[in-house]
């Protein structure tokens, strides 16, 4: 019994890359193989799927407005929630635990809620259909995340540190940026990823908030497949392609990756 | 000890002004909506409490709640055993760690509308693998025609879109425990059921406790996935709380409904946030 307990893991991991495989089995098909056959890997290997993303302008435009508000906002993000999570974590202040519960409330509140009040918004304010606007939009839930997860990593820093520093003289920001924070190096790049993984995967928002201009690629997606329907072949590539990003950085966050998931608290 | 610092709001003003403009603007035009009625060309009258008793008394509001509970309900009956299992079977130390929990995590970093039309692709009943084997087989699978073939797909997709997040968690909570104490278990003899019981479960107690809490509220507001890949239908078999919101609010601009329902829904993740951090404080406490 306890020497075939390997099968487990391995057996989820699988279950885990079968949609992946098969995604990917899709995006090197050409149409006519897709419709016309039921073929377990590409019987015909094409990268005209991938051509065609990588030239169309309404394609890698996405792309490229998605990555443009994403690391908008995760700079913007964890900027303004370092020091903040820094006073969270060292001192006490008038409704610091009501203020920092009503951040959570924010990092959990549905986006379906916000949809039309966002929309209203941003259109008022004249950025509708803006980067900047979306950018603007997911600090909603990210600087809570981010303010979060920060704190959890303060905490476990030993508060000698500080002292120490102020003893001897340091100004407040001179230790601050020159010291506290490459000291949660680490920290700062578990928030950072977390605030890109949570933008990158977020829809509706981005998708209320934009039309034309600022489209990002998850909405080209859902439009291509509503409307032409049996572009599979392309829909699969740019699927993809959106993989990216999160499976080429994860190997260096795989041992915080729980604690963020868990907003710092793990 | 945290030193009492009334400077310290300066170093927060930045994060409470960014997340005020995104939150506090958007609730005050929710519950401003909420008790007016409109005819159009923004001319609005006072109503009261007419939508909140309309949306609490309709038939449209219960069943999307219904269908809300029943989503969240039995991802977590499946996520949090299979997750626990999974996280136990995974090896402590060696060079397969790394490969694991890279492997496992990977579903947690893909776009939710991406995890819709993997799931779509895979689910389809003519060329997708998993529908087109299913019927191979002699199941008659359509899950664009046959609600219990919707529900069961879309429980499938979410059981492997978000167990990775309970295996992790619980993998964190079980690597903190000591070597010590399996020694000290094995030296009194005890059954691997006594070390899970005695042991491994109370350390991940407070691990599986914000996993428990983290599905509850992200399984409650669950929109992309579902929407990719069913739409709410058949019918409105998959229409959930989500969902339907964004139907009376983009689909139809009903704006007094659609307000008086957002207000219902954040109340009860409020409530459910409050839980979350009084579990969480309480532990810090401790």
């Amino acid at each position: 019994m306890k020497r075939f307990v390997w099968l487990v893991p391995v057996l989820y991991i699988l279950f885990v890359l079968l949609p992946i495989y098969w995604l990917l089995n899709m995006s090197f098909k050409n149409t006519n193989e897709i419709l016309g056959s039921f073929t377990l890997w590409p019987r015909v290997f094409t990268l005209e799927n991938y051509r065609k993303i990588f030239t169309d302008p309404t394609w890698y435009g996405g792309y490229l407005n998605s990555l443009a508000y994403v690391l908008m906002n995760t700079v913007l993000s964890v900027t303004v929630a370092l020091p903040a999570a820094y006073a969270f974590s060292r001192y006490r202040f008038l409704g610091d635990k009501h203020l920092f519960f009503w951040l959570l409330t924010n990092r959990m509140a549905p986006p379906a809620v916000f949809a039309l009040p966002f929309f209203q918004l941003y259109s008022a304010i004249h950025l509708f259909d803006t980067r900047v606007a979306v950018a603007l939009a997911h600090c909603l839930f990210n600087i809570p995340l981010a303010v979060w997860i920060l704190e959890g990593f303060m905490s476990g820093v030993p508060k000698e540190l500080d002292e120490t520093a102020f003893v001897d003289g340091y100004p407040f920001w001179r230790f601050f940026i020159r010291i506290f924070i490459p000291t949660i190096a680490a920290g700062v790049g578990v928030a950072a990823f977390f605030c890109f993984m949570f933008s990158w995967v977020e829809l509706l928002l981005a998708k209320t908030l934009t039309a034309v201009d600022a489209k990002p690629i998850a909405a080209t997606m859902t439009r291509t497949a509503s409307t032409s329907g049996y572009e599979l072949g392309l829909l699969a590539a740019a699927g993809a392609l959106t993989i990216i990003p999160g499976a080429f950085v994860i190997y260096f966050v795989r041992n915080y990756i729980a604690k963020g998931f868990a907003l710092g608290r793990v | 000890m945290k030193t009492p610092n009334q400077k310290a709001w300066w170093l927060v003003v930045p994060v409470v002004l960014l997340v005020a403009f995104n939150a506090l603007i958007p609730l005050m035009t929710v519950i401003n909506y909420s008790v007016q009625e409109t005819f159009g060309e923004n001319v609005f009258f006072f109503e009261g409490v007419k939508w909140f008793q309309a949306v609490l008394h309709s038939e449209r509001f219960h069943n999307s709640l219904q269908r809300q509970l029943l989503f969240t309900g039995i991802i977590l009956a499946i996520e949090v055993p299979l997750g626990v299992a999974i996280a136990l079977a995974m090896p402590r130390r060696g060079p397969w760690v790394s490969v694991c929990l890279v492997l496992v995590a990977m579903p947690l970093l893909i776009p939710w509308n991406v995890v819709g039309a993997m799931w779509n692709l895979l689910a389809l009943p003519d060329i997708g693998l998993l529908g087109r084997t299913l019927n191979a087989v002699g199941i008659d699978y359509n899950y664009t025609r046959q609600p219990f073939a919707a529900w069961a797909t879309l429980i499938a997709m979410d059981v492997w879109h978000w167990t990775s997040l309970v295996v992790l968690l619980a993998y964190a909570g079980l690597s903190a425990i000591p070597d010590a104490y399996y020694q000290a278990a094995k030296i009194d003899g005890a059954s691997s059921g006594a070390v899970f019981r005695y042991i491994q479960l109370p350390k991940m107690k407070r691990v599986l406790t914000i996993a428990v809490l983290l599905r509850f509220m992200d399984s409650f507001m669950i929109y992309t996935e579902p929407i990719v890949l069913t739409g709410g239908g058949p019918g409105n078999a998959t229409t959930l709380l989500s969902i339907d919101l964004v139907k009376v609010a983009l689909g139809q601009f009903d704006l007094g409904p659609a307000a008086a329902m957002s207000l219902i829904y954040f109340l009860i993740v409020l409530l459910l946030s409050w839980i979350f951090y009084t579990v969480m404080t309480k532990d810090e406490a401790e």
